[in-house]
C-alpha cells in the first residue's frame, strides 16, 4: 500500500482561532486509494484540520501548504474543493428533512436544461448512485421518513453525484447501529477496490483497526504519529496509547459491585407509539433495579429501550397503556416529570444538546437546574448556595472550566456530559437512568464517566444504563437486559456476560427464559 | 485580557450579557450627548427629561412584558390593540356606570388579564404559534376598541389622570426642589450603595475575589452621580412638576421584575423554556404553564400602558396604541434579547427603549419630520442588531472592541487547547 503515490500530502498546518492554537505543525500524508483513518480525543484538532482541507476555513485563514494530486491546492471555499473532488461528510448530517431522497443528492448540483431542472435525469442518477452506495429505497421517500443509516448512504450517494475522489467521514457510524455501522464500512471497502480514497475520523477504534490501512493520530492540535495498520501491527490499545499519550491499563476503573436488595421494580410496562397508533414501542416490559446495582439495557437502535426510560419519566414520551412501577415495595404514580424527580428518577438523555441542556445556561444554572428548590427559599434563588453547589461538582467531577460562570455552549462534549451527570446528582435520585452517556465522548472522559457511574453505585444508587456498545455494558454492568421490537428478550449476568449471547438476544423475537 | 476589558468586566458585574449592556449603555450615552449638543443643551434640560420619561414610560412598561414573552420564545403583537380596547372598557364604565376611577383600574388589570388568559390558553394548551394568536388579537382588540367606543374619544375624570399625566405632591420646606423627587433620588442612593456593599460580600462569601475596592468606589460614584444629577433635573421642572407618577410606576415594575427574571425559581424557568423547551420540559418544568404565564402577564401590563396612556391624554380614542407592539419589540430587541428566545434582561430592554425613546425626543427637538423619525429608529434598529449579530459571530461582544480592533494585535496564546483530563502527556516526538 505504501507503494501507491501520495494523493494529499498537508504540511505544517497551522491555525489559530483567536486564543487558541488549534492545529500546530500538523502533517498528514494520504496515499491514493487507501483508507485513513483520523484518531484523537475530542479537542486535538480532528475536525479543524478536515476544515481546512476541504475549504470551510479557506487559503490564507491557515499557514502550511496543502498539495493535491502533486499540485499546490488553495481551496477558498467548500465549492472549491468540491471540484476537486474533495467530500466532506460531517457528523450532522446536511439533508433537508421534508426533500426526497433524489431532491437531497441533487442538492445545489441540480442537472439542468436551461433554467429549469432536469428531473428525469436526476431520477436516472439518483437511481444508479443509490444502486452504488447499496440504498434500496423509493427515490421520492423524503429523508425525514427513513432511517438514519439510510440517511448516511444518501450522504454518501450525494458525494459521488459531484465526482468524489477524495471522500471524507466525520464520525460516519456515531449515530449508527452494528449492524448500518458494518453495512458502511463494507461499503468504504467496496470504494477501496473502485480507487476511493477515504479518510475516516472515528472514535471507534474497533472499527478503526478492521478498516484502515494508516492511521495518523493527532493529540493537542499536532501530529504525534502515522501508523502503517498491516506493518506495525496496531490494535486498540496501540492507538489509545497515541491519542492519550501513556497506556491505558484498563478500559474501565476497578468497582467491587456492593449489589443491596431489590427497590425499584417495573411491571408490566407498555407504551404506545406517539404518531403510529397501531404500534407498542414496549410491550409489557418487568424488569427490576437492586440498590448499589449498574443495570445495562442492551439493543438495536430503535428497540425501545430510549422509550422505555423516556415513558417511565414522567410519560416524556408516547401513550402510556399499562404497568405499575414499585419503589420500596410501594407503588408509585409517574405522572409527569416533576413527580419522577420528586421520587428520585434521574434521566440523562442520550441527545444531551437537542434535549439534554439549555446551551445558552452556564455552568452553575444547569447543574441546579433540575431541582432548583433545593437552592432557593421562597422561590428566590441563593446565589451563593447555587455558586458554593456547582463549584463543589466542579472538584467532584473534574469539570474542566476556569469557572462555573461559563457558559455551557463552551465546554467539549465529555465535559457537558458531567454538567447533565451533576445536574441530575443534585436532583438526589436513587434511580438514576443514564441513556448513552458516553456518546461522542473520547476515551479519557469516557473512564471518568464509568468511574462516576461506579461511585453512584457505591452510594446504594441504582443505575441503569442504556448502551449500543455491547463491550461498555459488559465492562460496566452487574446485569444486562435486552432489548428487542419493544419486548425485554432476556437478562444477563455480569458473569455470563458475552458480546455473541447479547447480540442474539438482541436479535430474536424469542423470549429467552429468565 | 486587556486592562479595559477587566475594568468593562468589573464595572458592570460579571455575566455573560455585560458586554452587550455595557455597548448599549455607551450608545444611550453617546445619544444623549449628541442630542444635547446639536439642540443647544435642550435635551437635557428638566422641562425635557419630565417629558420623555411620561411619553415613553408605557412603551417602557410594555417592553418589560416583551421581554419575557421574548425569552419564552414568542411575540406578542397585539399589545397596542389590548391597551387600546382595555383603556376604551375602562372610560366607558367610568363614564356610564360612575365607577370611582381606582375602581376603573382595577378593572381595567382585571380585563387585561382575561385578555392575556385568552391569548395564553390558545398558545400554552393549544399550541397555535403566538404570532398567529396575537396576530388575531391584534385584529379581535382594535375592532373591540371601536366596537365599544364607537370609535370616538371618551374621556376620563380628573383622579384617573394621575397615573398618566400625575406628578409627586410638593411638600414640606421650600428648597424650590420638589422634595419627595429629592427624597426618592436620597433612597436611589443609599439602595446602590447597599447593593454594591451586598454583591461585593456576596462574592467573598463565593470564595470569589471581589473587584478592587477602587473599582468599587468608581462604580459606585458613577452611578450615584448619575442619580444625583437626574434627581436634581426631575426636582428642578416647573413648581408642581416632578418625576412622574407615571415614572415611578415603570422604576417600580423595572425593579419587580429584575428581580424576578434574574433571582427567583419561576423566572429562570422563562429563560428555561426559551432556551431548550424539551431539556426544560425533562427537568421538571411544566412548559404550558410557564407560557400560559408570559402571555397573562403580558395582557396585564399592556393593560396598564393603555390606562397610563388614557389618563395622559385624558381620553380615550380609536387610535390609542397603534404601533406600540413595534416600539416594545425594537426596544426588547435593541436590549440584546435573542430572537430564538432564551436570552435578554429587563433591564437591557429598558436601555434599548430609552435608546429609541431619546432618538425620538431628539429627533422632534430638532424639528426632524416624523417621516425621517420613522426611517432613522428602523436603520437603528437594523444596524443595533446587526451589529450584535456581527459581534457574536466574531466572538466578541462589544461596540467598545470592535472600535479599538484595529489598533490591537491579540497574540495568541501557545497551543493548550483543552484537554480532557489532567494526566501526564509523553514527550515522545512525532513519529512517521
Amino acid at each position: 500500500m505504501s507503494a501507491a503515490p501520495v494523493l494529499l500530502e498537508m504540511r505544517s498546518i497551522t491555525k489559530t482561532f483567536p486564543g487558541v492554537k488549534a492545529l500546530a505543525d500538523v502533517n498528514l500524508v494520504v496515499r491514493e486509494g487507501e483508507i485513513h483513518a483520523i484518531c484523537g480525543e475530542n479537542g486535538a484538532g480532528k475536525s479543524t484540520l478536515m476544515k481546512v482541507l476541504s475549504g470551510v476555513y479557506p487559503y490564507g485563514d491557515y499557514s502550511g501548504e496543502i498539495r493535491y494530486r502533486g499540485e499546490e491546492a488553495r481551496f477558498g471555499d467548500i465549492r472549491a474543493s468540491e471540484q476537486a473532488g474533495i467530500v466532506i461528510i460531517h457528523q450532522e448530517l446536511a439533508l433537508i428533512p421534508g426533500m426526497s431522497i433524489t431532491e437531497n443528492i441533487f442538492l445545489g448540483n441540480e442537472p439542468r436544461t436551461g433554467l429549469a431542472i432536469d428531473w428525469k435525469t436526476a431520477q436516472r442518477r439518483a437511481l444508479e448512485l443509490m444502486k452504488l452506495v447499496g440504498l434500496r429505497e423509493d427515490p421520492d421517500a423524503l429523508v425525514k421518513d427513513i432511517g438514519v443509516g439510510k440517511q448516511q448512504l444518501i450522504e454518501i450517494a450525494k458525494a459521488f453525484a459531484k465526482d468524489v475522489k477524495l471522500l471524507i467521514l466525520d464520525e460516519p457510524t456515531a449515530a449508527l447501529n452494528e449492524s448500518d455501522s458494518q453495512q458502511l464500512l463494507d461499503l468504504l471497502r467496496e470504494f477501496k477496490t473502485q480507487g476511493i480514497t477515504s479518510i475516516i475520523i472515528s472514535h471507534k477504534l474497533n472499527e478503526i483497526e478492521a478498516i484502515a490501512d494508516s492511521i495518523t493520530i493527532l493529540r493537542d492540535g499536532r501530529t504525534i504519529e502515522t501508523l502503517d495498520v498491516k506493518a506495525d501491527g496496531v490494535n486498540e490499545d496501540r492507538i489509545v496509547r497515541g491519542m492519550v499519550g501513556r497506556d491505558m491499563e484498563s478500559r474501565f476503573p476497578d468497582h467491587t459491585p456492593n449489589v443491596g436488595e431489590v427497590f425499584f421494580e417495573v411491571r408490566d410496562w407498555t407504551v404506545r407509539h406517539p404518531i403510529a397508533t397501531d404500534r407498542l414501542v414496549c410491550k409489557h416490559a418487568n424488569f427490576s433495579v437492586r440498590r448499589g446495582e449498574v443495570v445495562g439495557f442492551a439493543g438495536l437502535m430503535g428497540a425501545g429501550r430510549t422509550e422505555l426510560a423516556m415513558s417511565l419519566f414522567g410519560r416524556s414520551y408516547g401513550t402510556w397503556l399499562s404497568g405499575q412501577v414499585f419503589k420500596d415495595g410501594r407503588e408509585i404514580k409517574l405522572r409527569t416529570v416533576s413527580e419522577a424527580i420528586e421520587h428520585g428518577l434521574a434521566y440523562v438523555s442520550e441527545d444531551r444538546k437537542a434535549i439534554g441542556l439549555n446551551l445558552l445556561d452556564d455552568i452553575k444554572t444547569s447543574i441546579v437546574a433540575a431541582k432548583p428548590a433545593k437552592i432557593a427559599r421562597h422561590g428566590v434563588i441563593d446565589e451563593v448556595a447555587e455558586h458554593r453547589v456547582a463549584e463543589d461538582y466542579r472538584q467532584e467531577l473534574r469539570i474542566k472550566t476556569p469557572s462555573v460562570d461559563e457558559g455551557i455552549s463552551k465546554l467539549s462534549g465529555g465535559n457537558q456530559q458531567k454538567v447533565v451527570l451533576a445536574k441530575w446528582m443534585f436532583s438526589d435520585p436513587d434511580l438514576l437512568i443514564l441513556d448513552e452517556p458516553t456518546r461522542g465522548i473520547d476515551v479519557g472522559a469516557k473512564f471518568e464517566i464509568y468511574g462516576i457511574i461506579n461511585r453512584l453505585a457505591e452510594q446504594g444508587k441504582g443505575v441503569v444504563v442504556i448502551s449500543s456498545e455491547l463491550p461498555e455494558l459488559i465492562g460496566l454492568c452487574d446485569r444486562i437486559y435486552t432489548v428487542f421490537e419493544g419486548t425485554i428478550t432476556g437478562e444477563v449476568a455480569r458473569a455470563d456476560a458475552d458480546p455473541e449471547r447479547l447480540m442474539k438476544q438482541m436479535t430474536t423475537t424469542k423470549k429467552m427464559p429468565v | 485580557m486587556s486592562g479595559l476589558q477587566d475594568l468593562k468586566k468589573n464595572l458592570f458585574g460579571g455575566t455573560t450579557s455585560v458586554g452587550r449592556q455595557f455597548g448599549m449603555i455607551f450608545t444611550l450615552v453617546a445619544i444623549i450627548l449628541l442630542f444635547e449638543v446639536l439642540t443647544d443643551g435642550l435635551t437635557l434640560t428638566s422641562g425635557n427629561l419630565i417629558a420623555v420619561v411620561s411619553q415613553y414610560s408605557y412603551i417602557l412598561i410594555l417592553a418589560i412584558g416583551m421581554l419575557m414573552v421574548i425569552v419564552a420564545g414568542h411575540i406578542d403583537l397585539s399589545v397596542g390593540s389590548v391597551a387600546a380596547f382595555v383603556g376604551i372598557v375602562v372610560a366607558k364604565a367610568i363614564q356610564n356606570f360612575d365607577l370611582p376611577w381606582p375602581l376603573g383600574i382595577a378593572l381595567g388589570l382585571v380585563v387585561g388579564a382575561l385578555i392575556g388568559a385568552w391569548q395564553g390558553f390558545w398558545v400554552a394548551y393549544v399550541g397555535v404559534p403566538a404570532f398567529i394568536v396575537t396576530l388575531a388579537g391584534m385584529l379581535l382588540f382594535r375592532g373591540g376598541n371601536q366596537f365599544i367606543g364607537n370609535a370616538d374619544t371618551v374621556p376620563v375624570p380628573e383622579g384617573f389622570r394621575t397615573i398618566g399625566a400625575g406628578y409627586l405632591p410638593e411638600v414640606g420646606p421650600a428648597t424650590g426642589y420638589n422634595n419627595l423627587t429629592l427624597l426618592l433620588g436620597l433612597i436611589a442612593c443609599l439602595a446602590v450603595a447597599w447593593r454594591e456593599w451586598r454583591s461585593r460580600k456576596t462574592r467573598q462569601e463565593m470564595g470569589a475575589e471581589p473587584a478592587p475596592l477602587w473599582i468599587s468606589g468608581l462604580r459606585l460614584a458613577v452611578m450615584v452621580g448619575v442619580i444625583i444629577f437626574a434627581t436634581l433635573r426631575f426636582a428642578g421642572g416647573r413648581v408642581g412638576t416632578s418625576l412622574p407618577v407615571s415614572g415611578i410606576i415603570l422604576i417600580g415594575l423595572v425593579l419587580i421584575y429584575s428581580f424576578y427574571t434574574r433571582n427567583t425559581v419561576s423566572g429562570r424557568r422563562i429563560y428555561a423554556v426559551g432556551g431548550n423547551a424539551r431539556a426544560a420540559e425533562l427537568s421538571g418544568v411544566k412548559l404550558q404553564r410557564v407560557n400560559f404565564f408570559v402571555m397573562t402577564n403580558m395582557g396585564i401590563l399592556a393593560a396598564l400602558a393603555g390606562m397610563i396612556f388614557v389618563a395622559r391624554s385624558a381620553a380615550s380614542g380609536p387610535q390609542d396604541g397603534l404601533s406600540w407592539e413595534l416600539d416594545a419589540i425594537a426596544a426588547v430587541f435593541i436590549g440584546g434579547a435573542a430572537v430564538s428566545g432564551g436570552l435578554g434582561t429587563v433591564s437591557g430592554s429598558i436601555v434599548g427603549g430609552l435608546v429609541m425613546a431619546l432618538l425620538n425626543n431628539g429627533l422632534q427637538l430638532m424639528g426632524v419630520g416624523v417621516d425621517l423619525v420613522q426611517m432613522i429608529k428602523g436603520l437603528v434598529l437594523l444596524f443595533a442588531v446587526a451589529l450584535d449579530v456581527y459581534n457574536k459571530s466574531q466572538g466578541r461582544f462589544s461596540i467598545i472592541d470592535s472600535i479599538t480592533r484595529p489598533f490591537r494585535r491579540d497574540e495568541p496564546p501557545a497551543a493548550v487547547p483543552p484537554v480532557e483530563s489532567p494526566r501526564q502527556t509523553d514527550k515522545t516526538p512525532a513519529a512517521g
